[in-house]
């Protein structure tokens, strides 16, 4: 909504970090605007359900499309949007709950297809819009109101999972750097193939992680944030591995492979092999 | 008097020829001009099992598969065992004698299929020994057969001329030994030529021509029986700029990924079965509520989780019609022959984009692989499936009022959010009741938009009525002809628009005391939903897998009729 509309109620609790990746995307797109000539309503904005979701009634300014559907299948309707109208620039928004958890299943085929999409995660570690339950990326052990006992599964490690999948672009991203971020998010959108920005967005009602992300040197803590050094080769796979085993929250592109074809790329070649044929004709093959 | 019509049945197991031979026959027959039907029913599996395959051919053209069996061709012991009940009593088996021998019943032909085809030096001509032989039972002249396997074999490769050659052979073969043994059925009566063109044609391939002839341009699906071969008629057929065929990994993809394309301005459809219906539960609440364009074809199979998935029955309409929680009722257009499977794609596609929302094409396995000769459908008469567009400025409030509005397309003016939870104008989310009774109102409101005015009907001035749908139309239709030359009182409604139904025949039928739908399902889902409309609606119900017998209609609508009549009288 460009204007604050009256009767959408809906809020981020203050200090969210999706305020920080709401001003990364937005101005991610006004870049993309300003270098390909292309009018907002070229972009589609695909969410998921959950907080993240609610992005797409918040983006402030000139207002692109958007699909607020159903939980977890973001990525599937966004398949839909891109091989409708290839020219569109298609960006899902969805929280590691709606991504990581109900929607995991869709996450190896896009990979594989190499769906020519932007997928921007918020991940705060917890369910935040059902009241604090565990998600995918809590850490083992921890009590949240669904694991009175501590949690009993590990946490996932969503970019090593991406990597193993295949997706072709990786970024780790930090909604309190919104600036460096929107970076991220742009080279994503740039990327013709399937790109990932995953970035951590503390949810300061139920798993507040800013201090930890950011680290007090002061008071003595170190920030589990760290910045991916320049001399790191984004194009090697075993390099990208390598970065992930270091622990803590890297920030920066982890992995860019920039040979892959994309799906839509792959179904334009396929056009020199078709031979499509008239209603007329089709109905020749049944005559008799 | 000669015959007008009759019935084979190729029983075997699966890659021995069941389903070519029919086919073939099939086609034979049409070729001449006789009409032709067939009807398969597989096992599960890729290789071996039971299959079965029935062709009926007539004079006159077919409503339904066939009541009883003129000719049973057993592939082995099993096959004859199963089916040896079905054939009439002046019926004729004959069985390969590689396979099995049979005492002389007087009826039964043993045939060495095998060694037959092999001594013509092609091993794969067993069929055309048989066709050979059915040809004389029928008085079929050669030359008809020889036409077939000319055109058949004639592919412009090296071979061809052997081919065609050993397969006459063979033709020759079957025809002689059946003719020593004196055994005969009669002679078919000359075929009546039809005088237009036709099409020898699968539903399923029926409704993928429909469709594109419609104008669609995307469709994605998921393998699935009896579904799978309009995703593999999509994949061939609509290619090229512009156009989308593709397999995704799930029915929940399919569903989202329409729903995508729906959004953006295509005409997208997929296909599935019951199983896929259930899947796609949530993701057509979303296209109802968000009010996107897109058809699912339903290709109903057998019972509830996998169920009897090469099997045929009508008990996804409750599924189809309501698949999502929350105030949902989705249009519905259920085919029941292979022509409406061809208009009735068309209307799905018409539909879905005249009310901005998805409708539910439902057909059924005995429709999807029944191939049958259909007048060729007038191109002319083909509406291409519109949208209404906006064309104005940024700033529009897509969801403003209680009626449908023009739907704008990514990548021109008019940026809004399709929203699947309750919206504003704007497509905001909001929890205001007002709201919500609006937009309910909205999208109910749009189904108003589908009543059509046509319907089958017949002697309505009866008080009791048949009333048939989806796939039960052709028995139903075979047993009103019976009916009416019995004197039964009753008369025919028919209409492929189960949602929302014609209003003028839904008026027309609330004045009726019996309105009997024969559906081959358990719970008589169809007279329920009638009922709750205010039709006075009983099912005759059938859940064996299979179509039903024009036979067992006649019985059962009489016996209902008779009973309805005589307590009319005590009252």
């Amino acid at each position: 909504m460009s204007k604050k509309n009256p009767e959408y109620d809906f809020k981020w609790c203050p200090g969210c970090g999706d305020f920080g990746v709401r001003r990364a995307l937005e101005l991610a797109m006004i870049n993309r605007m300003e270098e390909t000539g292309k009018p907002m309503e070229n972009n589609v904005i695909v969410a998921g359900i959950g907080c993240s979701g609610n992005m797409v009634h918040l983006l402030e300014g000139n207002q692109p499309y958007g699909i607020h559907g159903i939980h977890g299948r973001a990525l599937p309707i966004a398949l839909g949007v891109k091989m409708a109208q290839p020219s569109l620039n298609v960006v899902v928004v969805a929280g590691d709950g709606d991504f990581l958890s109900i929607g995991a299943e869709h996450i190896g085929p896009q990979a594989a297809r190499n769906l020519n999409i932007c997928a921007v995660i918020m991940d705060n570690g917890v369910y935040g819009l059902t009241k604090g339950q565990s998600s995918p990326t809590t850490l083992e052990g921890t009590v949240t109101s669904s694991t009175p006992f501590g949690k009993l599964e590990s946490k996932t490690h969503p970019l090593e999972l991406y990597l193993t999948m295949g997706v072709s672009f990786i970024a780790s991203g930090f909604s309190g750097q919104p600036r460096p971020l929107s970076q991220l998010i742009q080279q994503g959108m740039d990327h013709p193939g399937f790109s990932i920005v995953h970035i951590q967005s503390p949810c300061t009602a139920y798993n507040d992680t800013f201090l930890e992300l950011k680290g007090d040197l002061k008071n003595g803590i170190q920030p589990t944030l760290w910045d991916i050094p320049d001399d790191h080769d984004t194009s090697d796979k075993a390099a990208a591995h390598e970065l992930l085993q270091q622990g803590g929250v890297p920030v920066g592109v982890i992995y860019h492979d920039t040979e892959r074809v994309s799906l839509d790329e792959n179904v334009v070649k396929t056009w020199e092999k078709a031979r499509p044929k008239t209603i007329e004709q089709m109905m020749g093959a049944f005559e008799f | 008097m000669k015959m007008r019509d009759f019935v084979v049945r190729f029983a075997g197991e699966g890659g021995q020829g069941v389903v070519t031979s029919a086919e073939g026959l099939a086609q034979t027959s049409t070729l001449v001009g006789y009409h032709a039907l067939t009807f398969a029913t597989f096992p599960s599996q890729i290789l071996g099992g039971p299959t079965w395959t029935q062709a009926r051919i007539s004079v006159d053209p077919i409503l339904a598969p066939g009541d009883d069996v003129n000719v049973l061709v057993a592939f082995n012991k099993d096959a004859y065992d199963t089916h040896y009940k079905d054939v009439r009593e002046d019926g004729v088996v004959i069985f390969d004698s590689t396979e099995f021998q049979l005492e002389d019943d007087g009826r039964s032909f043993g045939l060495p299929f095998e060694e037959l085809a092999k001594s013509t030096g092609n091993n794969r001509a067993a069929n055309m020994v048989i066709m050979g032989a059915l040809a004389h039972l029928i008085d079929m002249p050669q030359k008809h057969l020889e036409s077939f396997v000319e055109e058949r074999f004639n592919r412009g490769r090296d071979g061809d001329a052997e081919i065609i050659r050993s397969n006459i052979e063979a033709l020759g073969l079957g025809r002689k030994h059946i003719a020593e043994s004196g055994f005969s059925l009669g002679e078919l009566a000359p075929p009546e030529k039809p005088n237009y063109e036709q099409l020898m044609i699968k539903g399923n391939d029926a409704i993928s021509i429909g469709a594109i002839a419609a104008g669609l341009d995307f469709y994605v699906g998921y393998p699935i029986s009896p579904a799978t071969t309009i995703l593999l008629y999509m994949e061939r057929n609509l290619v090229g700029e512009d156009r989308f065929a593709y397999q995704v990994s799930s029915e929940i993809e399919s569903i989202t990924a329409i729903l995508g394309a729906g959004y953006a301005g295509k005409r997208a459809m997929t296909a599935t079965a019951g199983p896929g219906i259930s899947l796609m539960s949530e993701g057509l609440g979303l296209a109802w509520m968000a009010e996107i364009p897109l058809v699912v074809v339903d290709v109903q199979r057998g019972g509830p989780a996998t169920g009897l998935p090469t099997k045929t029955e009508q008990s996804d309409l409750m599924s189809c019609m309501y698949p999502a929680h929350g105030d949902v009722r989705l249009p519905i257009i259920a085919v029941g022959t292979v022509e409406e499977c061809f208009y009735g794609a068309i209307k799905a596609l018409e539909w879905a984009e005249k009310y901005q929302g998805p409708v539910i094409l439902m057909t059924e396995m005995a429709l999807a692989e029944r191939s049958q000769n259909i007048p060729k459908p007038d191109l002319s008469k083909v509406k291409q499936a519109k949208r209404e567009v906006y064309t104005g400025t940024n700033g529009y409030l897509r969801y403003a009022g209680r009626e449908l509005s023009p739907m704008p397309i990514p990548g021109s003016p008019g940026a809004y959010v399709a929203n699947g939870s309750e919206h504003d104008d704007m497509g905001d989310t909001t929890h205001l009741g007002e709201r919500h009774v609006q937009m309910t109102e909205r999208r109910f409101s749009k189904i108003k938009l589908l009543e059509e005015d046509e319907y089958e009907r017949d002697q309505t001035e009866h008080s009791v009525v048949v009333m048939p749908w989806g796939g039960s139309k052709g028995p139903a239709q075979e047993a009103y002809i019976t009916l009416k030359e019995n004197g039964v009182p009753v008369g025919w409604y028919y209409t492929i628009y189960l949602n929302p139904l014609p209003p003028k025949m839904l008026e027309e039928l609330k004045k009726k005391d019996l309105v009997i739908v024969p559906e081959l399902n358990y719970q008589g889902q169809f007279s329920s939903i009638l009922r709750s409309m205010g039709v006075k609606a009983e099912s005759i119900t059938q859940y064996t897998g299979l179509p039903f017998k024009g036979r067992t209609l006649v019985e059962k609508i009489t016996e209902m009729t008779n009973a309805h009549l005589k307590e009319t009288v005590r009252v």
